[in-house]
């Protein structure tokens, strides 16, 4: 929906051919979710198909053209789609699959997964992305004025570091949750751990991790603990 | 980015309060190198230890374990003066509340301290200038703090912690009292001073924020748990640049 809906808006500045909607797709969101070709051309005969896109004759595109290049153009079905697509809200009713959101539901209820390890492994992994994009946006910021394909693609950038900070709040939220669920429960599961006998060096570092901070002294046990694992 | 001589150096650092049993460790065995041209985050929830690092690194308070250098000095052989004098002539701060002297105007706010440390006032004033200069507010300076925007009072904390010959800004939630876009282009004017030669280390719980830095670490009960390590070069960056999606 996604591609169909922005070669919609860009036919709808003017006719284009199939590789050119690949190259403006990607200079407006700076080449951050590349085009395959072959998808372009899926998606515009699809289009031709629903009848919002039709074939520019031969002939109409100018003479100076050296080679044939078929271009396309709205029908006024498709500019009226084009045009509703800015009137839509993007809608959110069924969440994207999330590797991570998945992974964390898991872990939280897979036993004998080090959930505090796993958090802050995937928030510094999340900060050094965040990092990698404030970079490129600072060097995009250097690099020209606010022209209008530089500010979309700052505004592409912008919307990956408030992902990425979300995921972190998120993570920060989620420690939070987990180590009051670990204090609430922990009895519990320290009976059941020493009842499977399962008490490995990392298992080990778990416990007194995720009893939280109740004390200075026991949770600091942990990341020592942690770091002298293999 | 080439890496200058190391500023601050935290080696074996602990910070303990009160004694035997009562004793908290507020600080356990951190090491940690700023060098010129580098911003360091800190990051951590609160009573994580972060201002007990941030006020070692400035040498506010000393070291119960290991050592603190800064600029080239260790720390903990000092006396009282002898620190305060170190501080004024290496270190400048940034704090959440601007802390600016209400009566006196931006340039002054900025000469203060070099004038404490002896300059010259009008020698104290042109670095002022210069340093407001640098930050981008050089139109600002006979103004007063509460004729200045948030914004623009945090670019003269970073001019006042910048003046004169001090490299190395350290700074606390910087950008805690602004909203979201005047915060960043903060952290743009920070950013800028340390690549113009100066050495960063900066408390803040947004990571937004410290994704501005080179490399991260996270201290969590008082022990460095994490660290993003260093930054990739810029060529790296763009090499990725294509690929920056999830890829779902």
């Amino acid at each position: 929906m996604t591609v169909r809906n922005s070669l919609l808006a860009l036919l709808a500045e003017q006719p284009m051919h199939g590789y050119q909607l690949k190259q403006e797709f990607e200079r407006r969101t700076g080449g951050t979710w590349p085009l395959n070709i072959g998808q372009v051309y899926t998606t515009v005969q699809r289009l031709v198909r629903d009848g919002l896109v039709v074939p520019v004759p031969q002939g109409e595109t100018g003479p100076a053209e050296d080679v044939p290049v078929e271009r396309f153009r709205l029908t006024p079905d498709g500019e009226a789609e084009a045009a509703g697509w800015w009137s839509r809200p993007v809608e959110r009713g069924a969440p994207a699959r999330d590797e991570l959101a998945i992974k964390l539901a898991l872990a939280v209820t897979v036993p004998g997964v080090d959930v505090a390890a796993m958090i802050q492994a995937q928030r510094t992994e999340t900060l050094r992305s965040l990092r990698d994009y404030t970079r490129l946006k600072a060097s995009a910021a250097r690099a020209g004025a606010a022209e209008g394909a530089d500010l979309a693609w700052s505004l592409v950038l912008d919307n990956l570091v408030f992902a990425a900070e979300a995921e972190v709040r998120w993570l920060d939220h989620v420690e939070a949750r987990v180590a009051r669920a670990a204090r609430a429960g922990g009895l519990r599961a320290k009976a059941s751990t020493d009842a499977t006998g399962a008490s490995t060096p990392s298992e080990g570092a778990t416990g007194p991790r995720a009893t939280g901070d109740a004390s200075t002294h026991h949770s600091t046990a942990a990341p020592s603990g942690r770091r002298g694992a293999p | 980015m080439s890496l200058g001589p190391v500023l601050l150096r935290l080696a074996g650092v602990g910070r303990t309060h009160g004694e035997g049993d009562l004793a908290v460790h507020a600080l356990r065995d951190v090491d940690l190198e700023v060098r010129v041209g580098e911003l360091v985050a800190v990051m951590g929830p609160s009573g994580s230890g972060k201002s007990t690092l941030l006020n070692l690194a400035g040498g506010l308070d000393t070291p119960t374990t290991g050592t603190v250098t800064l600029a080239g000095t260790e720390v903990a052989g000092m006396d009282a003066r002898g620190r305060a004098r170190l501080r004024r002539r290496s270190v400048g701060y940034v704090f959440q509340d601007f802390n600016l002297v209400p009566a006196l105007t931006a340039a002054e706010n900025v000469a203060l301290p070099r004038e404490l440390d002896g300059v010259a006032a009008r020698a104290a004033r042109t670095e002022a200038l210069d340093a407001l200069t640098a930050v981008g507010v050089a139109e600002v300076a006979d103004r007063f703090p509460d004729e200045l925007s948030g914004g623009q009072r945090q670019r003269v904390a970073i001019a006042r912690a910048l003046a004169g010959p001090r490299r190395l800004v350290l700074a606390d939630e910087p950008t805690g009292a602004l909203d979201s876009v005047t915060g960043e282009e903060v952290m743009q004017v920070l950013r800028a001073r340390v690549d113009a030669g100066a050495a960063g280390l900066l408390v803040t719980h947004e990571a937004r924020f410290a994704a501005w830095a080179d490399r991260t670490i996270f201290l969590r009960d008082g022990v460095v748990v994490d660290t993003t390590g260093f930054a990739p070069g810029p060529d790296e960056l763009l090499a990725g640049s294509t690929r920056t999606g999830r890829g779902r």
